[in-house]
């Protein structure tokens, strides 16, 4: 059997072997697990779901004209090369190839465009009965609101699988621009000061999805992080009635934390539904310890991130707007300690 | 050469009129010393702009990545961005059309040289004062498009280096703009009717008139910043009634002609790179020069292709995503045209013609991925993430870059009289190739796996690793291969081939005279006939056999020189009005940055001695 190398020019065995490498790592890469933010190879919300296939449909069109027109031009290279007895044709154009050339991409696009904009005002749609949410952005982290359920939380926000959801998208007047979004649910919209966007979809799968930030905020732009829980209606609603709870009860060295967290500042910029912190600068805490994250999704809730966050926040998360409790506030590694200990309990 | 001297002492200083030292460099007027001082510019700002790169991709090589912290990571991908896109393609591009168009068209000079050396001096005190910013407390952080009202929010002088820097680089473009044009619609050679210019010339001619009307919008944003800043002002504060997204729309009314700015004079190199090296004329001229005309009108109407997840509406959403899908058409007919082009040639595969080919063959990726940002529900998912990064760096690095590199490699030996080595140039364009697709391909897989722009680091477990390692990687393929073509053009001043006038056998009037050329360029203006007319001087075309048959008096005549009486062309006598009026423009901006009312006040007050004094100057003196 012939080589598949004999015959071709030095250019073109480098080419063959340039293509093959191409497509060894393109295989590589498709055989790879899907990652958490990885709206290609796998979506669970409906506006994920749709706007995928409306990609299928434009990648398919353009890696057919990529094949073609890079395949062409590779084979124009090798036709017409500079060989002893050639002449090089003197033609000027052809203007009927050159019409051609012109309406068959307009009729794609036509073709692409109509789908489009269909998807484009569907989107933008309010379901009937659907969940309203309100989001607002911070630097660096993310407020989230259920008005009909009268709850507020932070960073994670949990929703009831196949149920239409109504987010409001907002960002507080003196912050700057942020963007929300769950990749694996839905596209994203911006959170612009002085503006109110919507994003509406169903969540079609449960589990936990990734998401972060996608517009340059600031230093911690890429520490924004959020997550959501898609869950069963029950588990939704079991959910929502901790969250309604006022904060659990305090004992023994948590009753400590407790003291200090009132009479630091603290409660200036974090609330605790039933005590008397009411802050509204920082995340709402009543039911932190029912999150997996904190800090903009940036870290787990371990006892030894939380310690090290309320000792030295800026340390840890550049440019946050949290001061460092131990250099700033003047708290001791036994205060620390109480007040981890006291924010563990708020579930 | 000048003779003796009687010159008029007008100013405190008398007339400049060296030919040779620095001090003539300084105060020359001559677009081809111009062009070579903006290419020179221009490639080391890319060194700088590279080295950010490289300290990007470092820090980015890895999860957790500790190279950078996130202050500094957001300045250097600022300025990297500004960087390419202000102080290198523009530039670069604006070294090759001052050196060439006037060569192409006939022309001695442009309409107003002494604005074309002010708009030099502009870029450079521009680019300088910008990079100033490192050192003065730390540069522009708030990325390339820098959003309000983050922009204004920033703390530290940054984004009001940001603010001014591109005011006075704006300065320099709107000089070059209204140069050209007047340099292409009066000075043409007698003969060269607009349909009988080179492709070059026509893409000149509409990057000028994007210039001319896109860079006030950006300056009226700037100007709006600079007062948000420094003055207290709202414009983009929504607690006073102020409004954010206005920023947006300014600017990207602004930015996306910005992009036809960058990418047509690439495309009008290779349109002239391609005919060169496959011995036969460029395919559907017309069509070529109408679709730079049609992009040049319809980029007009794509701006907010940037603001998709905005909150526009669906009906501008719709809208929007409309023109930018038709805005493929006309660029496809350029790709098909060029393919047309070499079909049916005679190629000869020399690196210019290596480059301009790599031009189409990224060009057309990055292209087809610039469509996908078109299907609105997806660019929700693309926009902001890795994948737009890619797109933007296969038609801007892969396009333009490339494109000039070509037009660099063609152009050389006219300019140097020396031509660049053709192994060392085919390593370089290898190397830059593979280097170019390996950093760039993996950032659309990147960011379809949802990683965002302008993060200065990621977690571990987001499945990124691979793909960042393996452009990290090829990004110092990239920088190894420009060290490469540095060696080049290095080794090419003492020890390049020697080029006569016309190396190339190419078809356009620059290769009609001496290499480099002597300051009048021509001896006499030449009288045009035919598009391509330097060819149909060198070839006729045999009836039947359409072959091109070598008329061997038709070739360049590089002896003329010796024998014309250059005394009896005057040309344009050097100045230093300019440099002290462009000079100017950093002093007024350093005032506004330190708040200092002397050094702004002071800063003007040279701005109009440095005008008066150009103004009463003649453009050559009489006595000579």
């Amino acid at each position: 059997m012939k080589s598949p190398l004999a015959g071709r020019t030095y250019r073109g065995k480098r080419l063959l072997f340039a293509a093959l490498a191409v497509f060894a790592l393109l295989a590589f890469a498709a055989c790879s697990p899907v990652g958490p933010q990885d709206y290609i190879g796998s979506q669970e919300g409906s506006q994920a779901s749709r706007s995928d296939q409306l990609w299928d449909l434009t990648f398919g069109i353009a890696a057919v004209i990529f094949v073609i027109v890079e395949g062409l031009l590779v084979f124009t290279l090798f036709k017409f090369r500079q060989r002893p007895g050639r002449e090089a044709a003197q033609f000027h154009g052809n203007t009927k190839l050159e019409i051609i050339l012109t309406i068959i991409p307009s009729l794609i696009m036509a073709g692409i465009a109509v789908p489009t904009v269909q998807a484009i005002f569907d989107n933008s749609a309010k379901a009937e009965g659907a969940l309203e949410i309100k989001v607002v952005a911070h630097q660096f982290w993310w407020e989230y609101q259920y008005p009909d359920q009268d709850l507020v939380t932070a960073n994670e926000l949990h929703l009831p699988v196949d149920q239409p959801v109504h987010l409001t998208i907002e960002a507080a007047t003196e912050d700057v621009i942020h963007s929300f979004w769950i990749p694996r649910l839905a596209g994203t919209q911006d959170a612009v000061p002085g503006r109110i966007n919507t994003l509406n979809f169903v969540p079609e799968e449960t589990g936990t999805f990734w998401g972060q930030c996608k517009e340059f905020c600031g230093l911690s732009h890429a520490n924004m992080r959020l997550r959501v829980h898609v869950e069963e209606q029950g588990d939704f609603d079991q959910w929502v009635a901790e969250q309604q709870a006022p904060a659990a009860a305090a004992s023994a060295e948590v009753a400590q934390g407790e003291e200090l967290f009132m009479q630091s500042a603290c409660a200036g910029c974090h609330a605790i539904e039933g005590t008397n912190a009411a802050g509204t600068i920082g995340p709402n805490l009543t039911h932190f310890a029912s999150r997996e994250t904190f800090a903009g999704a940036m870290f787990r809730r371990t006892d030894e991130n939380l310690n090290q966050w309320v000792a030295n926040a800026p340390d840890m998360k550049p440019g946050v707007t949290m001061p460092s409790g131990i250099e700033e506030l003047g708290l001791s590694q036994e205060d620390v300690d109480a007040i981890v200990a006291y924010l563990q309990t708020l579930k | 050469m000048a003779t003796a001297v009687v010159h008029q002492q007008r100013g405190m200083l008398s007339r400049p009129m060296a030919k040779t030292g620095v001090w003539s460099w300084i105060t020359t007027v001559d677009h081809k010393r111009l062009g070579i001082l903006y290419g020179v510019t221009a490639f080391f700002f890319f060194i700088l702009g590279g080295l950010e790169a490289l300290a990007i991709r470092s820090q980015l090589a890895t999860p957790d990545g500790q190279l950078l912290n996130a202050d500094v990571y957001n300045q250097f991908f600022t300025m990297h961005g500004l960087t390419m896109i202000f102080l290198v393609v523009m530039p670069m591009g604006a070294a090759l059309m001052n050196y060439f168009v006037p060569l192409m068209i006939g022309a001695r000079d442009v309409a107003f040289p002494r604005i074309n050396a002010f708009s030099y001096w502009v870029f450079l005190f521009g680019g300088l004062f910008l990079y100033s910013s490192f050192f003065l407390g730390g540069a522009p952080d708030g990325g390339w498009f820098g959003y309000a009202p983050l922009n204004v929010q920033l703390p530290g002088n940054g984004m009001t280096y940001y603010s001014l820097g591109l005011q006075i680089l704006g300065i320099a473009s709107l000089g070059g703009a209204v140069n050209f044009i007047v340099t292409i619609l009066n000075m043409r050679a007698p003969g060269m009717t607009l349909m009988k210019m080179p492709i070059f010339i026509w893409m000149t001619l509409v990057t000028s008139f994007l210039l001319l009307f896109a860079f006030p919008i950006i300056a009226v944003a700037l100007f709006q910043l600079m007062f948000d800043r420094a003055f207290g002002a709202n414009f983009f504060n929504p607690a006073k009634g102020g409004e954010p997204i206005l920023w947006q729309h300014l600017f990207w009314l602004f930015g996306h002609p910005e992009v036809y700015i960058m990418i047509l004079p690439a495309m009008g190199i290779v349109s002239e790179v391609l005919p060169t090296f496959a011995r036969k004329p460029i395919f559907g001229y017309a069509a070529i020069v109408f679709s730079g005309i049609a992009i040049g009108f319809m980029g007009w109407g794509v701006w907010a292709h940037h603001m998709f997840s905005v909150g526009l509406g669906p009906v501008a959403n719709s809208a929007f995503a409309l023109s930018t899908m038709f805005i493929a058409v006309p660029t496809g007919v350029k790709i098909f045209n060029w393919m047309g082009t070499l079909w049916g040639g005679s190629i000869r595969f020399k690196t210019p013609l290596l480059f301009a080919v790599g031009f189409v063959a990224m060009f057309v990726i990055g292209g087809l991925s610039g469509v996908t940002h078109s299907i609105v529900p997806h660019d929700a998912q693309q926009t902001d993430t890795y994948y737009i990064v890619a797109h933007f760096h296969y038609v801007l690095f892969g396009g333009a870059i490339f494109g000039l590199f070509a037009g660099l490699y063609y152009w050389w030996p006219k300019i140097f009289g020396r031509s660049l080595s053709e192994g060392l140039g085919k390593l370089h364009f290898w190397m830059m190739f593979i280097g170019f697709n390996l950093t760039f391909g993996p950032f659309h897989i990147l960011g379809l796996q949802g990683m965002p722009r302008r993060i200065y680091t990621y977690p571990d477990e987001m499945g990124w690793n691979f793909w960042n390692m393996v452009s990290t990687v090829g990004a110092f393929l990239i920088a190894l291969g420009t060290l490469v073509f540095i060696m080049n053009a290095v080794r090419t001043r003492k020890k390049g081939e020697i080029a006569g006038a016309d190396p190339w056998d190419a078809r356009t009037l620059e290769w009609t005279i001496p290499s480099p050329p002597p300051e009048h360029n021509f001896d006499v203006i030449p009288v045009v006939e035919k598009r391509d007319d330097f060819w149909y001087r060198k070839y006729i075309t045999e009836p039947e056999t359409e072959r091109q048959v070598r008329v061997f008096a038709g070739g360049a005549d590089e002896d003329a020189a010796s024998e014309f009486d250059i005394q009896s062309i005057h040309m344009p006598d050097p100045s230093y009005w300019p440099v002290v009026a462009a000079l100017a423009l950093p002093i007024m901006g350093y005032g506004v940055i330190y708040s200092n009312w002397a050094v702004l006040i002071g800063g003007g007050v040279l701005l109009i001695l440095g005008l008066f004094g150009w103004g009463l100057e003649p453009s050559a003196e009489e006595a000579h």
